[in-house]
């Protein structure tokens, strides 16, 4: 039994970018805040140190930031026949751990969704009608973009986003992306500095008549004090960034953002190595009363709270909802139910080049340094008659090149031996890869539900994910890797290899952390799980925030959009329901 | 660094603006005097530790002798580097199979264990230690009874053709799938060749500076607009260079 403690104003689960944005907001309300997280709490000083952070062994091969999937991890088929199987290490995706959550390791690419994919669907049936296919349940978000541009203005402030605006008002803005929706104001730092990869690529995609512009960067591109007055360094191009905390204070994590002015509040705590197990419901099922959690003793505890605001990442979100039983879990056959309902991935394409006469010094660059192109993204270009809908950002992105994992050979070359040998030396530095990253539709067969073989550590149901890439996203991979192969065949390389999504759904490369969907958001309380506030359909002081709520994911990477919506969820809290608070908000 | 060990009670996990400052004035009063190299602790906080002790920690006299010969043959000595065994890959992987990854700690190890389909990933329920004591095994057994002797007696060529056969899976070993070892040996000899020094493997920096990587530095601001030209930088490890180290 868990022991009860005394009750709380609110109670916000996980601690990553969302919640601690979330918990920030609220605390300034004079909220009593607790926060759960169960991992360690980290810090730059303590965690990220620039002697040490520098390891590709420790924290890209051995996973050390990332979620133990002993402690956590999910199931995997790719269709309802197969039988779900543990992902044993993570490669697919790498979810996070401790304070900052995945913000840590993460990559900083900042956009912004187009303002037609917050109603994506009405806005492709009104475009394409019956071609639109039937296999696709692409939703509207029930939002609109006037409602989320100050949100991600917010967030670009927070994070001290570098990059060049291609919209300001309506005004398009040369060298920006000018198909992103009107902003309120410039990027609040200039772009980063540019190797030479994604400066070759621009240079090409400009003589084919696109119009390339500066990837927008969490990375910092100059000393920065943020909009809750913490100071940020500028990036020095490390190139241990993906995967590795940052030592210099550069890449934007709750924990070089928020958490440091939060943490100092009075009326915040933070509770970590503890591990919330459900959600506490009265017997009426519409109100939320707290959660219980268990902590690094294995004791379990409850905590009372008045408001509950999960945001533990999609995959915990959606499984604390199963297993607390808020909504009905979504049923792929009768095509019931709404939790676990439109789960959807990105589509990861890239064409690379093997080149003789260039030397790219890889090693240099950054998660979010780099060079894009919009044309074949999203419904940037006409889809009638090519049979499917969706595209790609097109973008080159020198993460760095620390050469565990890092040594591209062309296709045919041994793995080892004095001729692998020769092959690693001579591609190490000449080679660079344009990159795709797609929209993922979701599908009626595309869905997460609870496991009924594998258990967590405490024997409750791991997360059972059922993906495939549906027809339509194949058809647009091949499509948008076939226009990339244009841009990479005009650089001239010696070689060039594409390589496009159009088969299954392989769970160990990895391809990006970019999961959506399970608890989405809409308009409808019939086909989605909360309100455009992030409020529970039916439990009013339930928020559950992150990209579970995301409809299906366009071609584009998620946090810009994850944070906005914390933001808002946070606005509406303190603007509309603590004027009435334990109803739903009704406009 | 595991949450359980520490054995924080609820009340020391509590952070509040209270108890930070109070850890942070605590951190200041433990004053430690260092002398030479500071010792780190892998995984806890900061970083990995020295790993020059002498002899092996998990491997057999035996085992070592084979695991020695197969990273000298998938890193053979030639005109761009010593081979893996004067690389340190054999030292590299032994370490590392005594410590946390010989055992898969952090990963999640439940049954029922299937093997699945292609999409889903390693499936096997052995843990490296155990997919080298099988395969050294099964593999000693096999250039036996092929060749009435131990691997590491064989003529590099018949080395190589052993090792190729691992890896089409054209040979089979007795207690473990010959592909699954050859991967998995492959794969930790490309870890201890190209990971930093400080792990064991890639002695002197030698796969770095032979693919010109400089290794952990962490500030290209000055080298970021130098474009399409070698800028030929002296690689540095996690624990210095042996230029810092030079007298006078
Ligand atoms: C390698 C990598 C690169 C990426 N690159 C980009 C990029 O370039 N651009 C981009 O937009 N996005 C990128 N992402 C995605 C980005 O990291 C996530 O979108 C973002 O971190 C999500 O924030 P969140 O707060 O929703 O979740 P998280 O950051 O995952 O935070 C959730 C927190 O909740 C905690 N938690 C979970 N369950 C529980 C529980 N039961 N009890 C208590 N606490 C719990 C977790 O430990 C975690 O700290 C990348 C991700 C990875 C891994
Ligand atoms: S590339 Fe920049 S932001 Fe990324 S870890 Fe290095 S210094 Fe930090």
């Amino acid at each position: 039994m868990a022991k009860k403690l005394p009750s709380t104003d609110v109670v916000v689960v996980g601690l990553g970018w969302a919640g601690s944005i979330i918990a920030n907001e609220l605390a300034d309300e004079g909220l009593k805040i607790i926060g759960f997280e169960r991992g360690p709490w980290r810090d730059t000083a303590a965690d990220f140190n620039v002697a040490s952070a520098a390891d590709e062994l420790r924290y890209n091969r051995r996973q050390d930031l990332m979620l133990r999937t002993r402690q956590n991890t999910t199931t995997i088929r790719n269709s309802v026949t197969e039988t779900a199987l543990p992902m044993r290490s993570w490669g697919s995706f790498h979810p996070g751990n401790g304070t900052g959550g995945a913000g840590n390791h993460w990559a900083g690419i900042t956009f912004r969704f187009q303002p037609h994919e917050f109603r994506l669907h009405s806005y492709l049936t009104e475009r394409y009608g019956k071609e639109l296919s039937p296999e696709l349940t692409l939703q509207d978000w029930g939002t609109d973009w006037e409602e989320m541009e100050p949100f991600y203005t917010k967030f670009d402030r927070l994070a001290g986003v570098s990059g060049k605006a291609g919209n300001i008002k309506g005004v398009i803005q040369e060298g920006g992306n000018t198909f992103e929706g009107a902003r309120s104001e410039e990027y609040p730092n200039p772009p980063t500095e540019q190797t030479y990869a994604p400066v070759l690529f621009a240079e090409a995609a400009k003589n084919l008549g696109y119009k390339p512009f500066p990837v927008p960067s969490a990375l910092v591109s100059r000393p920065y004090v943020n909009s809750l007055g913490v100071a940020m360094g500028p990036c020095t191009y490390c190139g241990f960034c993906t995967n590795y905390g940052c030592a210099n204070y550069s890449k934007a994590s709750a924990i070089t953002t928020v958490l440091p002015v939060l943490i100092r509040k009075p009326n915040f705590t933070a509770m970590t190595n503890c591990e919330v197990l459900r959600v506490t419901m009265d017997s009426s099922g519409k109100r939320a009363t707290g959660i219980v959690y268990m902590d690094s003793n294995g004791e379990e505890w409850e905590q009372p709270a008045d408001l509950v605001v999960i945001s533990a990442f999609i995959f915990e979100n959606v499984r604390l909802m199963l297993l607390s039983g808020v909504g009905q879990p979504y049923d792929p056959v009768t095509n019931t139910g709404t939790t676990g309902r439109n789960y959807a991935y990105q589509t990861a394409n890239s064409v690379r080049m093997f080149f003789d006469d260039k030397n790219f010094n890889p090693f240099i660059g950054g998660g979010a340094i780099g060079m894009g192109i919009d044309e074949f993204n999203n419904d940037n270009f006409d889809h009638s008659g090519l049979g499917f809908v969706g595209g790609g950002s097109t973008r080159v992105t020198p993460i760095g090149a620390a050469p565990i994992d890092s040594r591209p050979l062309p296709p045919g070359a041994p793995a080892w031996g004095s001729e692998w040998k020769k092959a690693t030396v001579k591609n190490y530095a000449s080679t660079m890869s344009i990159g795709c990253e797609a929209s993922s539709y979701a599908t009626r067969t595309n869905y997460l539900s609870l496991d009924p073989t594998y258990k967590d550590p405490h024997g409750r149901p791991l997360l059972r994910i059922t993906f495939d890439f549906p027809e339509n996203d194949r058809k647009m991979a091949a499509y948008v890797t076939g226009k990339v192969g244009e841009i990479a065949k005009s650089m001239n390389p010696r070689q060039m290899v594409p390589s496009a999504q159009t088969g299954h759904w392989n769970s160990s490369p990895y391809q990006s952390s970019h999961i959506v969907g399970g608890f989405i958001m809409g308009a409808d309380p019939k086909n989605s799980s909360v309100n455009k506030y992030l409020q529970v359909w039916g439990v009013p002081n339930l928020f559950v925030v992150g990209s579970s709520a995301f409809p299906q994911n366009p071609g584009y990477n998620p946090t810009g959009t994850v944070a906005a919506l914390a933001f808002k969820a946070a606005d509406a809290i303190r603007t509309r329901y603590l004027k009435r608070p334990g109803e739903m908000i009704s406009v | 660094m595991t949450e359980k060990s520490k054995g924080l009670t609820r009340r020391q996990l509590l952070k509040s603006s209270a108890t930070t400052l109070a850890v942070g004035a605590a951190a200041t009063a433990k004053a430690a005097t260092v002398v030479g190299v500071p010792a780190w602790v892998p995984f806890d906080h900061n970083g990995p530790m020295h790993y020059d002790t002498p002899g092996w920690q998990f491997f057999t006299a035996a085992e070592a002798s084979a695991v020695e010969a197969i990273v000298a043959r998938l890193i053979p000595a030639d005109d761009l580097s010593v081979s893996g065994k004067d690389a340190g890959c054999a030292v590299f992987i032994d370490r590392q199979l005594a410590g946390e990854y010989g055992t898969f700690s952090r990963l999640y190890m439940q049954g029922p264990f299937e093997k699945g389909t292609p999409m889903q990933g390693d499936q096997s329920e052995l843990v490296p230690r155990q997919r080298y004591r099988l395969g050294l095994a099964g593999l000693e057994g096999y250039c036996q009874k092929q060749y009435q002797k131990s691997f590491s007696a064989l003529a590099p060529e018949e080395q190589d053709k052993v090792l190729t056969g691992l890896d089409k899976g054209e040979i089979a070993l007795d207690g473990i799938d010959a592909k699954l070892f050859f991967q998995q040996v492959l794969g930790n000899t490309m870890e201890g060749f190209f990971a930093d020094p400080v792990y064991g493997g890639n002695r002197d920096m030698v796969s770095w500076k032979m693919i010109g990587f400089p290794g952990a530095r962490y500030d290209y601001r000055e080298y970021i607009g130098l474009h399409n030209q070698k800028l030929n930088l002296v690689p540095l490890s996690i624990s210095g260079s042996s230029a810092w180290t030079k007298k006078g």
